[in-house]
């Protein structure tokens, strides 16, 4: 199981990780990892000045915005999965 | 620059802050606290009382009371006796302004004739003097005055009386509901709540940094109306001074506001009565007087007991330390159902002795933004939020009126919280859902704020409306997702 966590304290909060979050829900739903993956919050993950922060298992990715979340999910998730 | 509206608070200030100096330092050893006294009472002339040596025994009762107080009794709420000053207030008296008029309204008003005019001066007969008032306001030159003590006039719970031989003020503990009304009106400062600051400061060092476990902070959300005379000091400073308290993070309690709101609707539809249940003082005040009520009081928890869950749950091996206005919320957390997830509650004035116990200079901190509820979650602070928070998730709900009418009577302190009561519990009541909050204003007026200001509301209405999330829904969705998965 691969733990994925956002960042929903107040600095990632206000760059939208509620989005975030709700994209990398339908990615995964739409890409049935549902018992592969397993998505939680987190109140801050301390790299507030950075963009919405997110963890993936031990790894920390600043940065993350509806722009490149696909890329995200893409390149740290899926492909780590298959 | 005073955070404060009296000297009582900074008494208190000062000494939380020296003994959370001494808690930073891992020194808290009998004779550093007994140096307290010293410190905050220095060699000279007396601020307060008769002389320094007096002062100083009260500042020793305090530092006890910093420390937790004495553990044996349960009560959050103590008289510090040797502070008591005895106020020698005794009912009805005629004061000097009597000018032996001829019109005698007094008499005419008192049913009791207990006053004689002698010497052409209003005489009471305390024997007969049933302290109804009627003479008070049939004075023409208001020379008759009602006296009470200021913490027998403060506690609308009918808690505290005169002890008859040491003539000390005394808590009448089937009565007490810890509101703290008393604390802050005791013009000597007599009555104190105890601090948890050694606890919470303890708590912090071990973490080590966050390292061990993380130590998270929960606001209230009165927190917004804490320095409306100090413009210079910003809700978003006050969160980075939090955080270099040692916190991991700070979160704001109105977000746990928000889902309570939000499932409190449902119960009131399914349920058709219900008190709210988020002011501790309220809820003991029903449980301890109209016990027949507690069954209409909502399940829900309260914000604070709510947002620690959250936490929890995200996190485990967290501590949770919340920071409000409120001394009942000390009881509140001393429940098992809540201390299982919140682990130490602080009060703002305890929050400011902490930053200067730390050297934090507000002012200058950087800003470190707070946003995690929405508008409704955030007004709870003040006396009407809470009922407004419930119609707009019944609105959101698209519960329609037919379903169920929501009638709310909002009570705004404990002596409107009793009369709201006393009918529901004659089944007299129009309503059918109450809003206690014990404090007048809300969370607002609460007795540990640093400050009461008129323009609280105004200042917790603006931050209301700084949030992001525009609704309840919105604002909580976040949690909703994660539960279907
Ligand atoms: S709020 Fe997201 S990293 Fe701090």
């Amino acid at each position: 199981m691969m733990n994925v966590y956002v960042c929903i304290g107040s600095s990632c909060h206000q760059k939208s990780s509620y989005s975030i979050m709700k994209e990398l829900k339908s990615l995964i739903d739409e890409n049935g990892l549902e018992d592969k993956v397993s998505l939680n919050s987190a109140f801050c993950l301390g790299h507030c000045a950075e963009g919405v922060t997110m963890k993936i298992d031990e790894d920390i990715i600043t940065g993350v915005g509806l722009g490149n979340i696909e890329d995200v999910f893409r390149n740290r998730i899926l492909k780590v999965i298959r | 620059m005073t955070y404060f509206d009296n000297n009582v608070q900074q008494l208190k200030y000062e000494v939380l802050s020296e003994v959370g100096k001494l808690a930073f330092e891992n020194e808290l050893t009998p004779e550093k606290l007994m140096g307290v006294a010293n410190t905050v009472i220095p060699d000279g002339n007396p601020r307060m009382r008769c002389c320094i040596y007096k002062e100083r025994a009260i500042v020793n009762e305090r530092v006890k009371m910093a420390l937790g107080g004495n553990a044996k009794n349960p009560n959050v709420v103590e008289v510090l006796e040797i502070a008591c000053d005895e106020c020698p207030v005794d009912g009805i008296q005629v004061t000097q302004a009597c000018r032996g008029c001829i019109a005698h309204r007094c008499m005419n008003a008192c049913p009791r004739q207990a006053i004689t005019v002698v010497d052409r001066h209003a005489v009471i007969d305390k024997t007969k003097c049933v302290e109804c008032g009627r003479c008070v306001e049939a004075c023409s030159y208001s020379a008759i005055i009602k006296q009470r003590r200021p913490c027998v006039n403060a506690c609308k719970a009918d808690a505290l009386t005169i002890d008859k031989e040491t003539k000390k003020a005394k808590i009448k503990e089937e009565k007490c509901i810890s509101c703290g009304a008393c604390v802050y009106r005791c013009p000597f400062g007599a009555i104190m709540d105890k601090s948890f600051i050694t606890k919470a400061i303890r708590m912090l060092v071990e973490s080590r940094n966050n390292e061990v476990y993380k130590v998270y902070a929960i606001v209230a959300p009165a927190f917004a109306s804490q320095y409306p005379n100090i413009p210079q000091i910003t809700t978003e400073k006050v969160v980075t001074a939090i955080k270099k308290l040692g916190f991991h993070s700070v979160i704001e309690a109105a977000l746990g506001a928000d889902m309570v709101a939000y499932s409190e609707a449902d119960e009131l539809v399914e349920k058709g009565f219900l008190t709210s249940s988020c002011c501790p003082a309220f809820v003991r005040y029903i449980k301890k007087n109209y016990p027949d009520l507690v069954e209409n009081i909502s399940h829900n928890p309260s914000p604070m007991m709510q947002m620690a869950k959250v936490i929890k749950e995200l996190d485990p091996y967290s501590k949770v330390v919340f920071f409000g206005p409120c001394i009942a919320k000390k009881a509140e957390a001393h429940q098992e159902d809540v201390s299982q997830y919140v682990d130490c509650v602080l009060t703002f004035e305890e929050m400011q002795a902490l930053f200067n116990a730390k050297g934090i200079d507000l002012v200058s901190m950087e800003e470190t933004p707070l946003d995690n509820a929405s508008y409704f979650g955030r007004i709870f602070a003040r006396s009407g939020g809470l009922t407004e928070a419930v119609a707009e998730a019944l609105k959101e709900k698209d519960i329609p009126k037919e379903e169920f009418d929501c009638n709310p009577l909002v009570c705004n302190g404990l002596s409107e919280c009793r009369t709201a009561l006393l009918k529901a519990g004659k089944g007299k009541l129009a309503e059918n859902f109450i809003e206690g909050m014990a404090c007048d204003g809300g969370c607002i007026g609460g007795p540990a704020c640093l400050n009461h200001s008129t323009k609280d509301r105004t200042f917790v209405d603006n931050y209301g409306k700084k949030a992001v999330e525009r609704t309840i829904g919105d604002a909580i969705s976040i949690f909703e997702n994660e539960s279907k998965q």
